[in-house]
């Protein structure tokens, strides 16, 4: 289970990257999104898998048990993750509306303006 | 004094709160908002008086024993840094009230100005490295806020680069900080630094430490990772450039000291290198942008990208000495970036333009004003009675023990090379007649928003743009560009004038900052009282259970 996980968390990194160079600002959130849960995995992933333990136990319960802090820590960066994605959707949306592209190669209004008043 | 650190990071966040749920104009909300940094300075310099007669101060929260909480710790590199930023925080709140447009503060601009000192204080303070990537993630979200209120075109292009790479950086950190606790079982950065030794795979370690060393470098624009900075900094209103130019990168460098003299100390020569060398380069290729910019806003950018190396080259060189130079640099780099950031403001208020060859004429306007230019320009360079000159001195001085004559080499080089930015900002901006085509100077309404909204208000003609340049002419069509020749007002100038007093003053009287950045130096160095600060229980009678 745990080498299938790591398995997984390298092809899912390398599509990201894949993803994440691409010029399409689309793509570009695609593989963002992919990389952010790759990092939820890896620490899910080196806490140690424990299958069918609970993370919190009551006294005399089972004496098997889950590290749970690997989960807190998951649970954490889920939501920290979540929104940074969301405000990231919202900005390339209107990044679009305003520029009018996603290509990112020509998204250099913010940068030609300098060309074009030294050539001016 | 228990509740003495979490109060420096509530009173930023109280103040984000009040500033927004209060009824009234953005004045009042400006107001609070300077009352929060004042108190947050209040709580600051006790701090540091604190530190400097105890040493490190402690404080686990939720009552669970470090390293099962979280703890909060500040050491003197902290406590200092927490009062710089407060000082900091109050002049660009201040500034921010002349600067920033009504529609700006109704949504919320001081909330998340406040927040982002929230995130920088927490950055400073934590103990425990999840909690830094919780607060990097606060102060990252406020920052996007603030990139992308007002939502101009220009801007929204600016953010979707520093909103990318600084995602990325992100989700580098978040996988270090797991591989970490994979390997050690922990995430208390005291407890860490007992730990990573004990690892048997140290390659690994290697690897989460180059991991780190990217994720941080990304934040603090270290050499092949810092093109996202001249990319965004210029399109935002000066008020939220100063704040960034001032703390964001520097909260990245604090990152990397901590986490390579604590964590992954010295023996890592490789990754020491590494640091060296991105510094020097970090240097020359921030000294050199700056060289080939006509806009001072992007000027000065390119100058916080070279002073960034500076920094480096302390943490680099790897010694008490030269890290008690880097931590006075910072703290010299933090004010005078804010400072040189606001003067720019100004610049730009009272010539219309931050184009150098649309200003002019200055000097012979404003002979008062040049002069607080001129000084924060030389103490930027490090011309003798003023702290950029200590700053450079001690770092020479570092170089010279090490015998690293080619850090010497560069830093003289460097500082030599960097004059020639600001003596180019002096002579066409202050020196030179204001040229003839501005006697009715345009500011693309992407620039800093109250004076157009002050323009909007008084109605003001749109003038056709005279600019022979077309795509600046189908800009003007898009959204006017306004002819502004107002003032800056009370609130630009106190922050200005505050600021260069305090950095006359450092200049004058550096021995007392020399000496607490080489206490702070020697507790990063030798960090065996931080950790008994964090770990009252002898830190190896702790058998963590390996996951």
């Amino acid at each position: 289970m745990e080498i299938l996980l790591s398995v997984l968390v390298g092809v899912l990194m390398s599509v990201s990257v894949w993803l994440m160079l691409s010029r399409n600002l689309v793509k570009f959130l695609f593989g963002l999104v992919l990389i952010s849960n790759v990092a939820n995995l890896i620490i899910f992933k080196v806490g140690g898998l424990t299958t069918g333990a609970p993370p919190l136990i009551v006294d005399g319960g089972s004496t098997q048990y889950a590290n749970s802090l690997p989960q807190a820590l998951v649970l954490t960066a889920i939501v920290i993750g979540f929104g940074l994605v969301s405000f990231t959707l919202v900005l390339a949306l209107k990044a679009y509306q305003a520029i009018g592209t996603v290509n990112v190669e020509e998204m250099n209004l913010a940068e030609k303006r300098q060309d074009t008043e030294q050539s001016a | 004094m228990n509740g003495l650190l979490i109060s420096c990071i509530l009173i930023p966040m109280l103040t984000a709160v009040a500033s927004y749920v209060c009824p009234g104009s953005s004045r009042i909300r400006g107001a609070i908002s300077v009352a929060g940094s004042a108190l947050l300075l209040a709580l600051a310099s006790l701090l540091l008086f604190q530190v400097a007669a105890n040493g490190p101060m402690a404080n686990q929260m939720g009552g669970w024993q470090a390293p099962m909480g979280i703890t909060l710790i500040a050491d003197m590199l902290s406590a200092m840094l927490i009062v710089v930023t407060a000082i900091v925080a109050i002049c660009v709140n201040i500034y921010a009230m002349g600067d920033i447009s009504e529609e700006r503060i109704a949504g919320g601009f001081f909330t998340f100005m406040n927040m982002l000192i929230a995130g920088v204080v927490g950055a400073f303070l934590t103990g425990d490295l999840f909690n830094l990537y919780v607060w990097f993630e606060v102060m990252l979200i406020s920052s996007f806020a603030l990139l992308v209120l007002g939502g101009d075109k220009m801007q929204l292009d600016g953010a979707v680069k520093y909103v990318a790479i600084n995602l990325i950086s992100t989700v580098l950190l978040l996988a270090a900080i797991g591989l970490l606790y994979g390997l050690t079982g922990t995430l208390n950065m005291a407890d860490l630094s007992v730990r990573v030794p004990q690892v048997d795979n140290q390659g690994l370690v290697a690897v989460v430490a180059v991991l780190f060393l990217i994720a941080f470098g990304i934040k603090a624009a270290v050499f092949p990772l810092y093109f996202w900075l001249p990319a965004s900094y210029h399109t935002l209103p000066i008020s939220v450039t100063a704040v960034f130019a001032a703390l964001m990168t520097k909260v990245g460098i604090y990152a990397l000291m901590r986490t390579f003299t604590l964590i992954f100390p010295g023996e890592h020569s490789a990754i020491n290198a590494t640091l060296l060398c991105a510094g020097l380069i970090t240097m020359v290729l921030g000294v050199f942008g700056a060289m080939t910019h006509s806009d001072i806003r992007r000027i000065l950018a390119f100058h916080v990208i070279g002073s960034i190396g500076f920094m480096l080259l302390g943490l680099g060189l790897g010694s008490a000495l030269a890290m008690g130079a880097a931590i006075f640099y910072m703290v010299h780099g933090i004010l005078i970036k804010a400072l040189l950031f606001m003067i720019a403001g100004i610049i730009g208020k009272l010539g219309g333009s931050f184009e150098l060859s649309r200003l002019g004429g200055l000097y012979q306007e404003r002979p008062g004003f040049s002069m607080v230019f001129l000084v924060a320009a030389l103490s930027l360079i490090g011309i003798p009675p003023l702290s950029g000159f200590w700053a450079k001195v001690l770092i020479i001085d570092a170089g010279l023990h090490h015998d690293a004559s080619i850090v010497i080499a560069f830093v003289v080089l460097v500082s030599l090379l960097g004059f020639i930015p600001l003596i180019r900002i002096w002579s066409e901006a202050f020196w030179k007649a204001r040229p003839l085509d501005a006697e009715a100077p345009t500011l693309p309404s992407t620039d800093a928003s109250a004076t157009t909204a002050d323009a909007m208000a008084a109605k003001a003609p749109a003038p056709t743009s005279n600019d022979p340049n077309e795509s600046r002419a189908t800009r003007v069509v898009i959204k006017p560009a306004v002819p502004v020749t107002n003032n800056p007002t009370f609130y630009a100038w106190v922050p200005v004038l505050g600021l260069s007093l305090i950095m006359l003053g450092i200049g004058f009287l550096p021995a007392k900052i020399i000496d607490l950045s080489d206490i702070a130096a020697q507790s990063l160095m030798i960090p065996d009282k931080y950790i008994d600060t964090v770990l009252p229980v002898q830190a190896n009678a702790y058998e963590a259970p390996k996951p």
